[in-house]
């Protein structure tokens, strides 16, 4: 077993209200239903089913959790989510596959990148969203300790950074200093990316923290009024469209609390992303490491041409953009 | 028929006129879906008073049938049914449509003896599949009953649902269609034809079962099928507006706000009705 099967199979071992559910995508729980038996549910090719009988389970008690790619798991059972889970408030954890980029090679119909937006639309649904395999085993059990519904970008990469701090829900886990030049601000596999970019701009003489916000909903609001307050430019960055996501959610409190911040959005503005291999498809939309390096490196010339920031930055300058192509 | 045979008749038939001047009377104001609840007043009455476990005492048993209206703008006729057998005085009726209380144009599970909320249509097969699912794990007889309008057949995820219920075996399981022939704004067959219903059904592996959704003895006989792993759809076939001669099966009166005038005329006609010989067993 895989450590997230593993992890579904002890957690069902010890709670018996625990089900586990897809609508045919048996990526992540391939070992699962000879181990759970009656409590294995594979309803064929039919989230709108899938997602209605989940939500009859949780009214009876259950605790399900669902499998589907995150697009169809979203969007094609949609009103199902929102209307018999939703209304209801019941707890049933929604695992959405291959979110964002992870779609990778598959084409438009396949890219959820709207996801966040639709379930953060949704009363009480948290969004989660981990940066790799380790959050994502933490990421479970705090969902099912939820009395609400839970929507979660699964993402099972591997670690490649070391983590600061236990798995706190709902809070930011926040890579370097308070107070630094650039804030990034990211979620799930892109945060990988915004910590290679954090070496490379801090190379080029420029300090940079790193947000993992592992839950875009709760936001925490903590950290992005702080990074708003004492960064000088406050960076965005998701594998989203535009409208709805983190970018959106931060906006909204920002303007909410009064607060001014210099916001650079990184996004997929309102675009499908060109399909191909994840490696390509990174550096092609504009997500690789050195991309949203050298992206940042331009905005904050073009913003702060005559600022302190250019003449630190300008002696490691030209060794940079060589370095970013 | 036997006498204790009438009398059960005679209690159900009693308990579906005081339910349907209830609806009647839930027209006045902002109006309801008056037609499309009258055609399946009897389909609660049968469910709710004849046989299921189901009682307002035993609200949180888990062992109790589950009774899930899809079609949700037909709550009239369920919750004229719940308060005639005590699940709520029948005064909380006058609150329709005021934000006083829980009652409007769909269900709301606030209410007692409401299982789920719905409205949207094609929904509460999938909800029930989940009920059953979890009565299986916990091996409940609990039984499911899921009640669709005909026009409802028109949604993608009841078929859906048709398939996922018989790979699962949900013998427990009864879909009850409440076929008055008539939807929205024409009949069924001239919009989207469903004919042959039943055998559709068969074909996706259900059991079939045909009745007269206003004969409390057929839909006894229906809605107590031989046990079996396949789940069983009872296609009712009722009459829009039944019990007010002048309404049935017009295709005009799925919604109506009635004056008070209108509803002492529709009441007088209901009367009228029930002691017709065409309404008995």
């Amino acid at each position: 077993m895989t450590p997230y099967e593993d992890l579904l199979y002890s957690m069902a071992q010890a709670d018996e209200r625990i089900v586990v559910m897809t609508a045919e995508n048996r990526a992540a729980i391939r070992a699962l239903p000879h181990h759970l038996g009656n409590r294995f549910i594979d309803v064929g090719i039919c989230e709108q089913t899938l997602l209605g009988a989940a939500a009859g389970l949780a009214l009876r008690g259950r605790r399900p959790v669902v499998h589907a790619l995150a697009a169809f798991l979203t969007m094609r059972g949609f009103e199902f989510i929102r209307t018999d889970i939703g209304i209801a408030n019941l707890p049933v954890i929604l695992v959405g596959a291959v979110p964002g980029l992870l779609s990778d090679g598959n084409g438009p119909t396949h890219q959820a990148i709207e996801d966040v937006a639709l379930m953060r639309a949704i009363p009480q649904m948290k969004v989660i969203a981990p940066a790799d395999e380790n959050e994502l085993l933490q990421a479970i059990p705090e969902a099912l300790k939820s009395e609400g519904p839970c929507y979660i970008r699964y993402y099972d990469g591997p670690c490649k950074h070391t983590h600061l701090d236990r798995y706190n829900f709902g809070v930011a886990e926040v890579h370097g200093s308070r107070r630094a030049d650039v804030v990034i601000a990211t979620y799930g596999m892109l945060v990988a990316e915004a910590l290679e970019a954090r070496v490379l701009l801090e190379a080029a003489g420029i300090t940079v923290t790193v947000l993992n916000m592992r839950t875009v909903v709760p936001l925490d609001e903590q950290a992005i009024l702080q990074a708003a307050a004492q960064s000088k430019l406050l960076v965005l960055l998701e594998d989203h469209f535009e409208v709805g996501g983190l970018y959106s959610a931060v906006c909204e409190r920002l303007v909410g609390e009064q607060v001014r911040a210099n916001i650079l959005p990184l996004n997929l503005k309102n675009r499908w992303f060109r399909p191909g291999l994840l490696k390509d498809v990174l550096s092609e939309s504009g997500f690789s490491a050195q991309r949203v390096a050298s992206t940042i490196l331009q905005h904050l010339e073009k913003q702060h041409g005559e600022l302190s920031i250019r003449t630190t930055a300008v002696s490691k300058h030209s060794a940079v953009t060589d370095t970013l192509g | 028929m036997s006498t204790s045979g009438d009398a059960r008749i005679a209690r159900l038939r009693s308990i579906a006129t005081a339910a349907r001047e209830h609806v009647i009377r839930m027209t006045e104001g902002g109006g309801c879906f008056l037609g499309a609840s009258l055609s399946c007043v009897d389909l609660f009455v049968s469910m709710y008073a004849d046989g299921l476990r189901l009682s307002p005492d035993r609200l949180d048993d888990p062992d109790r049938d589950t009774v899930l209206l899809s079609k949700g703008h037909a709550v009239p006729a369920l919750y004229a049914t719940l308060t005639e057998l005590g699940y709520f005085p029948a005064e909380r009726l006058k609150a329709h449509l005021t934000t006083r209380d829980d009652i409007y144009w769909h269900p709301n599970r606030a209410i007692p003896g409401v299982e789920f909320h719905s409205g949207s249509l094609g929904h509460m097969l999938s909800v029930g599949i989940g009920i059953a699912l979890d009565a299986r794990i916990r091996r409940s007889a609990a039984r499911v009953f899921v009640v669709v309008g005909d026009g409802e057949l028109n949604e993608g995820s009841i078929w859906e649902g048709l398939l996922v219920a018989r790979a699962q075996r949900l013998g427990s399981l009864v879909l009850v269609v409440d076929r008055n022939r008539l939807q929205a704004n024409s009949p069924t067959e001239d919009l989207i034809p469903l004919e042959p219903l039943a055998d559709k059904f068969e074909a996706f592996g259900w059991n079939v079962s045909t009745v007269d959704g206003h004969s409390f003895d057929e839909l006894r006989n229906a809605f107590n099928p031989v046990p079996s792993q396949r789940p069983t759809v009872v296609i009712a076939n009722t009459v829009r507006g039944k019990g007010i001669a002048e309404l049935e099966g017009r295709v005009d009166g799925w919604f109506i706000k009635g004056t008070a005038q209108d509803i002492a005329n529709m009441i007088s006609s209901l009367r009228d009705s029930v002691a017709l010989p065409a309404y008995a067993e």
